[in-house]
């Protein structure tokens, strides 16, 4: 009964849609503000809608204190921008996840993305409590279980409609141990992901010997893998990203392009220099997405554009993936059922 | 072990104000290995309390004895007459040893002068790693000799996340990342079959969310002996 609701389709969603008809998608990423103010989230909706197939809405992304990914992805929905709802474990037990999630779907929500969570030492409370009842691989099966199973993680019935969701994890190929990477891949496509997003990519080289080992255990046949890009700001971005932040790979020779590209321009025109750092991040973003492409198995590409959502327009239309299909409707009924 | 730490002088003092007479109580057992409250500390921390106050124009008159273990009555059933005496006692034990003497002598202001700290081990002379969480499921078993509940930041039970680099964990680059050196153990242990089962959502009903744990052991009782 439940398959008739989405038409065969697992959740229905436009994410779904398109990478089921074989699309190379396009995700975005859309984080809400530190504050009550919903406008922030329709201006970000409105540079995102149209030009990616869903946006992410982070979850307390880095341990900071945001508008709920719930209560934006909320709003995301009112403006035609399909979310992908993050989900961590640090701050809500089973009970909270489940619930909140039920609450998600209600309100129109079809894609979720499971993750661990960044640990609140980065964020601004750092003296609070962590739960971490489930981990992200226990999350995924317990969101793919209510799903598909149609029961709580308990193992009780669900009675009445089931939040169906389209199930994501995410992947850091660059983490260590790198060998044991795609078998915690496999983990996760094991769990049932449907799709999964890839950290930062900026070591291609590296990635393709990643996607060599996922393509030999034949993961990209069960899932669907992003590979996660992002548009560098700055030359100071890009260092601090290549020898601070623990999981990214950022070759020098990304560095050095941005920082030779400045060249020639006065070091007091500090709105020239921006421009053309600027210039140069979108510009290898899109040298990377096309890169990518050619990765068998790479199913699309999550942009994370984070807090310059304006970058994302000319990513997508530069890496000639604009304009973004429009994925085989739902029939009208079963969408109305659904919701 | 039972590892702690001792408190600030200051904070100690604080607990202290308004008594005269103090008894400094140190234990014999876990907090004498890890240097934090055995007689050798209870004997530093009660001269320097008596000189401290002495130099702040309000002398307290501090003393100080240690037990061999604070954490069981027959060890502490002794000290009534002392701990009658004080207006009050700053234990050097555990928060078990804490508790234990503030159960059995409940009259007496009973104030903690360590903080406990973690069960672990000293990995070389003058430090101290966090090695078990009594989580009351043991699942050293399944990886490799290092627990991950008590080791991984985040509990993982499917780890490593991402945030594993160069072997060690991404909030402290002084600590080694427990999944990074179970999957070394496993895989020189040709046991890496082990990792690739998902652990399922972990029963932490054995652990503090279960409420204050209690073991009972009939065999063992002997106030049910007696009573038969």
């Amino acid at each position: 009964m439940t398959e008739n609701m989405t038409n065969g389709y697992k959740s229905g969603s436009r994410l779904e849609r398109i990478l089921r008809a074989g699309h190379f998608a396009v995700t975005g990423e859309l984080g809400p503000p530190q504050s009550a103010d919903g406008e922030v989230i329709r201006k970000k909706a409105r540079l995102l809608q149209g030009i990616v197939d869903a946006a992410n809405i982070t979850d307390n992304q880095t341990a900071i204190v945001r508008m709920s990914s719930i209560g934006a992805g909320t709003i995301a929905v009112q403006e035609g921008l399909e979310p992908v709802v993050q989900m961590t474990c640090r701050d809500r037990n089973r009970l909270a996840i489940q619930s909140d999630l039920m609450g998600a779907y209600a309100l129109g929500m079809r894609n979720v993305l499971c993750l661990t969570g960044d640990h609140q030492s980065f964020g601004n409370h750092p003296t609070a409590k962590n739960v971490h009842d489930l981990d992200s691989l226990q999350l995924t099966q317990m969101v793919v279980k209510m799903r598909d199973e149609k029961c709580f993680q308990c193992g009780d019935e669900m009675k009445g409609a089931e939040p169906r969701f389209f199930v994501g994890a995410a992947a850091n190929p660059f983490g260590d141990p790198f060998e044991w990477r795609p078998y915690r891949l496999q983990k996760k496509v094991k769990a049932g992901a449907d799709f999964i997003q890839t950290q930062l990519i900026f070591n291609i080289e590296r990635f393709a010997k990643y996607m060599e080992k996922i393509r030999e255990l034949g993961l990209h046949e069960q899932t669907y893998i992003l590979a996660g890009i992002g548009p560098l700001k700055s030359p100071g971005m890009a260092r601090y990203m290549r020898d601070q932040v623990p999981g990214l790979d950022v070759p020098d020779i990304w560095v050095d392009r941005m920082m030779g590209a400045t060249t020639g321009i006065d070091k007091e025109d500090k709105k020239a220099r921006q421009d053309a750092w600027r210039r140069e991040g979108i510009q290898i973003a899109i040298e990377l997405i096309k890169e990518l492409k050619q990765i068998e198995g790479v199913a699309g590409v999550h942009i994370m554009a984070i807090e310059w959502e304006e970058a994302v327009k000319p990513i997508v239309e530069g890496a000639e993936l604009f304009p973004r299909p429009e994925p085989t409707s739902l029939p009208t009924s079963d969408t109305e059922t659904a919701a | 072990m039972i590892v702690a730490e001792q408190k600030p002088l200051e904070e100690i003092k604080g607990l202290i104000n308004e008594a005269n007479k103090v008894l400094v109580v140190g234990c014999g057992t876990c907090v004498t290995v890890c240097f934090a409250g055995g007689d050798k500390e209870a004997g530093i921390l009660a001269t320097s309390l008596r000189m401290n106050t002495k130099l702040e124009g309000a002398p307290k008159d501090v003393t100080h004895l240690t037990v061999q273990r604070q954490c069981e009555w027959e060890y502490i059933d002794p000290l009534r007459d002392q701990i009658g005496e004080v207006d009050a006692v700053v234990s050097l034990g555990c928060g078990i040893g804490v508790q234990a003497l503030a159960e059995r002598y409940p009259e007496a202001i009973i104030v903690p002068g360590l903080n406990t700290s973690f069960l672990g081990l000293p990995i070389e002379q003058g430090v101290w790693e966090e090695r078990c969480a009594a989580c009351g499921e043991c699942i050293l078993g399944l990886t490799g000799g290092i627990c991950p509940i008590a080791r991984c930041a985040k509990q993982l039970l499917n780890g490593p996340c991402g945030g594993s680099q160069n072997g060690l964990c991404e909030i402290n680059p002084e600590t080694p990342c427990a999944w990074q050196l179970i999957y070394e153990k496993l895989a020189a242990q040709n046991r890496l079959h082990l990792l690739m089962e998902i652990q399922p959502a972990r029963n932490w009903s054995t652990g503090r969310d279960g409420g204050p744990r209690k073991i009972t052991r009939e065999d063992l009782r002997l106030v049910k002996k007696e009573a038969e």
